[in-house]
């Protein structure tokens, strides 16, 4: 269809809509924001009649790919180290795929535009797209690599893991509390614009030169419907932005979205990505030359700079501490040793650690051997049973972390560490800022100001006061994380699986008691608890090993 | 000529064979190849099945945190209580056409395909020439008209719905359903864009005014504008779906479109308006295997029945009202192959058949 045509088919299509006069539509899901003096544009012009046949050539290609792989043996060179993390990756982003269509309609009842709502409505069935077509390569994978353990549990390990939990915010934050909140500012014009360009376009190049051309051909295919959600996106925060009284909660907003997207992707994918590769070439772009180039030149210098002069508060100094975070304070490499100690309740298997792989994290994060060589040297020493127990209950000068009650990362900058009594309860953050989104920004009253349709943090959001005080192997059992032996682990801390006397059984993690930190930390007295939190706040191991 | 002499080394990953094909090795779980977390309607689990179920997780299913974000005034996720209906099992209900990512694309662009060769062969073979004024009109008008209850509908009904089911599988099938509205709607568009492009004489705006203004539309674009005012979920499939779709949806498309647009020279329209019939088809089959599941509760059936009951006593009536006022449009086209009483039995007759399937008691209001 030609431009014109297309301008002309738009412009007809736009005459479906009307004001109506018998009713007002329900307003299911509220919004703090006014849009009273909102522009009218629709910046996606999509019809149906080119929209079908496009997405169907784009599925084409895929399903062909996928069918290639399998013809030409893809999987005889696939390493293993790589696709083990795809068992965490693809049973979570399934969930934030279908909770973006599901935000649709919020962005439809919040915002009084017609000229939009179509443009939304597309975005709906996208979304149904990337969850179902992601859905099916990990049948895929599952089917065709050699170890389908973690892929065949894969949804309900999703549900019942503590890294599933994290990654279940960027789903459940789409769709819940004010409906700009999640489904604008949360998804969109941060979780689109900025972070699924490392998600879907960087660490699919990092599958590639794993040997796997499955990740990136589902996942690009994935991106090319993303740049027309972040239009929507755009023209909505435009819409906002032309009323004075919303840019308090603008600011608000991405401020907590922007931190909390930080703290889960970058969590996750700066791990997929520089823990689950075996390319060490030296000229490989890092996770944090990558983050400094999609997110911090293509987003924030070319995104959101130039929204300031629309009035939008950017917040300057988180992304400059984002960036502080993963150069200077080792955040990725934290989280990845922190997934590394967690392996008896992990549904993937995490490799060792070689002397190449020392040599490229020295190379590219200078000082990185001092600080986390030993703990990796010493979960080399420790993957098999007989002899020790997992690593977590070694003493290696780690201390199991506390969780942060925002992010449910752990607070693993521990010097960055905020421990405050909120609603009744003794809770530890990550960081100020997640602190603020619990105290400050997700309640009903901001600024002096009524935000009653702001939402609330809810749910055991400390996975581990689940399970306190439970043996080990209980644990594992009720997570359903054992082989069809009913013994053998899935998640193993190495990648042999040719040798039955390395695998770690039910029976070699027995009698191992697994506390809750937060549990404790609430059964402390004040002097305890602040003398712990002191000590804790020191206890950064990787400065001391 | 090029300069071949200065050509820097170039860097890209090298290619490793690791044997890590399935059945290279055997040892725990190396043959654990399907799906574990759920038990599928049959022995092998269908491709739609293991791309949709459990997806959106439950806390009575595998969630062991429960919801992490809430609402102001309320639990987040997926609360059962977003609908009075009552479901032992709300997950037993699987979409019987089986619609995921793959399906939707390859079917919708086979409608559209259809659909655009069907408009370009009547261009190309000048048929708008050829028909009567009063035809040209009743496009002009009516089917315009209806166009608008297509959009409303997917924007506004089906739309909304997909946020609030308790299952993946509910609001999955619903989201197709709004796909399949859109699509039908904008073709009525452009099937209008074509007519006002023609030779002929129609106007491309009036269906905005007969939509808004019509005295015979405006009972039927209350009821559509009603039904974007239901907060609950099931309601709003049941009174769209159920009542809305068959006492006025199939009757302007099935009882009167369909039968008496060829009597008046146009093989365009129903070609068009049957891609929509087809779609209906295709939801009402989801719809009623859901409604079905709920009236055959054994806990829940007999208050579902109670409840369904008194939801038809309210949308009957509005649909029956909207319905009657339509009659004027029976006589507006030159040919008039079927009356409005005969296309009002026929639609009433399958609205009851629909009934009885779902275990519901006839509304007295259909004896009128």
């Amino acid at each position: 269809m030609s431009r014109q045509s297309l301008t002309k088919a738009h412009a007809k299509i736009s005459e479906l809509t009307w004001e109506p006069t018998f009713a007002t539509p329900a307003t299911r899901f509220g919004t703090d924001y006014t849009f009273e003096k909102a522009p009218k544009k629709d910046p996606l012009k999509q019809i149906m009649r080119s929209y079908f046949p496009m997405e169907e050539e784009k599925d084409n290609r895929v399903y062909g790919a996928m069918d290639g792989a399998i013809r030409g043996n893809m999987f005889r060179q696939v390493q293993q180290r790589w696709l083990e993390w795809q068992k965490l990756f693809l049973s979570i982003i399934p969930f934030p795929e279908i909770s973006a269509a599901r935000a649709m309609p919020m962005a439809i009842d919040a915002v009084p535009n017609p000229e939009i709502h179509n443009g939304l409505a597309v975005q709906m069935i996208d979304e149904v797209r990337h969850s179902t077509i992601q859905m099916n390569l990990k049948k895929l994978y599952m089917n065709n690599y050699i170890d389908p353990a973690g892929f065949d549990m894969t949804e309900k390990a999703f549900a019942n893991n503590y890294a599933g939990t994290i990654g279940r915010q960027f789903g459940e934050g789409f769709i819940t509390g004010d409906a700009i909140t999640a489904a604008n500012i949360y998804l969109t014009v941060v979780a689109e614009t900025a972070f699924t360009n490392t998600l879907f376009v960087a660490m699919p190049d990092e599958a590639a030169a794993n040997g796997d051309y499955l990740l990136p051909t589902v996942f690009h295919s994935v991106q090319s419907d993303e740049s027309r959600h972040i239009s929507n996106g755009y023209s909505i925060l435009l819409m906002a932005l032309a009323d004075e009284r919303n840019r308090p909660l603008l600011e608000r907003d991405m401020r907590y979205a922007w931190w909390n997207n930080h703290c889960v992707v970058d969590a996750a994918i700066g791990t997929f990505i520089e823990y689950g590769t075996k390319d060490r070439r030296k000229d490989r772009e890092s996770y944090a030359e990558m983050w400094r180039r999609w997110i911090y030149d293509d987003y924030y210098r070319s995104y959101l700079l130039p929204l300031e002069k629309y009035g939008l508060t950017i917040p300057h100094d988180l992304v400059e501490e984002a960036w502080n975070r993963i150069v200077n304070k080792d955040y990725v490499h934290r989280v990845a040793q922190f997934f590394a100690t967690g392996w008896p309740v992990n549904y993937w298997r995490i490799d060792t650690m070689t002397d190449t792989d020392f040599e490229w994290f020295e190379e590219k994060y200078p000082g990185w051997y001092s600080k986390f060589g030993a703990w990796w040297e010493n979960y080399n020493r420790l993957a098999y049973p007989g002899n020790n127990k997992p690593i977590a209950f070694e003493d290696v000068g780690y201390n199991y972390p506390h969780r942060c009650w925002t992010c449910m990362v752990p607070c693993l900058i521990r010097e960055d560490t905020v421990c405050e009594k909120v609603d009744g309860q003794w809770k530890t953050y990550c960081s100020e800022t997640c602190h603020w989104t619990d105290a400050v920004a997700f309640r009903a009253e901001y600024e002096g100001r009524e935000t009653p349709n702001m939402g609330r943090l809810t749910g055991f959001r400390e996975w581990e006061t689940l399970h306190h005080d439970k043996d080990l192997a209980d644990i594992v059992e009720d997570l359903g994380y054992v082989r069809d032996d009913g013994k053998t682990l899935i998640g193993q801390p190495h990648l042999h699986l040719d040798d039955p006397k390395k695998m770690w059984t039910l029976d070699d993690v027995r009698g191992i008691q697994f506390m809750s930190p937060n549990v404790l930390l609430n059964q402390m007295s004040d002097d305890e608890r602040e003398k712990h939190i002191a000590e804790y706040r020191l206890n950064d191991m990787s400065k001391i090993a | 000529m090029a300069d071949i002499t200065d050509q820097k080394e170039r860097s890209f990953p090298k290619i490793e064979f690791t044997d890590s094909e399935a059945g290279a090795l055997t040892f725990p779980s190396s043959k654990s190849r399907s799906y574990n977390y759920y038990k599928p309607a049959k022995l092998r689990a269908t491709m739609y099945e293991d791309v949709t179920v459990d997806v959106q997780p439950d806390p009575e299913r595998h969630l062991t945190q429960g919801w992490i974000y809430g609402f102001g005034d309320g639990p987040g996720g997926y609360p059962q209580e977003w609908t009075t209906a009552k479901s032992s099992n709300w997950h037993a209900f699987l979409d019987p056409n089986e619609e995921w990512e793959q399906s939707i694309y390859r079917n919708n662009s086979a409608v559209v395909h259809q659909v655009e060769l069907c408009l370009k062969n009547a261009k190309r073979a000048r048929v708008y020439d050829s028909w009567n004024g009063p035809w040209l009109k009743f496009i002009e008008r009516n089917v315009g008209a209806w166009m608008h209850a297509e959009n409303g509908l997917a924007l506004h009904v089906f739309t909304s719905i997909q946020r609030s089911g308790p299952t993946n599988m509910i609001n999955t099938a619903v989201a197709f359903n709004a796909a399949h509205k859109m699509r039908f709607a904008q073709d009525l568009a452009l099937f209008n864009l074509d007519l006002a492009e023609a030779d002929v004489a129609f106007e491309g705006s009036a269906h905005k005014e007969v939509w808004q203004e019509a005295p015979e539309w405006q009972p039927t674009r209350e009821v559509v504008e009603q039904l974007t005012a239901v907060g609950d979920w099931c309601e709003l499939l049941f009174a769209t779906n159920i009542v809305f779709e068959q006492l006025i949806g199939s009757l302007f498309r099935t009882e009167l479109v369909m039968q008496v647009a060829a009597r008046n020279s146009d093989y365009i329209t129903p070609t068009l308006v049957g891609t929509g019939e087809n779609d209906y088809d295709r939801d009402l089959g989801y719809t009623r295997v859901l409604f079905r599941l709920l009236t055959q509760d054994e806990e829940h059936g007999a208050a579902n029945k109670e409840l369904f009951g008194s939801w038809l006593a309210k949308w009957v009536p509005r649909c029956q009202e909207a319905a009657h006022a339509l009659q004027p449009i029976w006589s507006q086209a030159a040919e008039k192959p079927v009356t409005f009483a005969t296309s009002r039995a026929n639609a009433t007759a399958k609205f009851v058949s629909l009934l009885e399937d779902l275990g519901l008691d006839i509304p007295k209001e259909l004896d009128q």
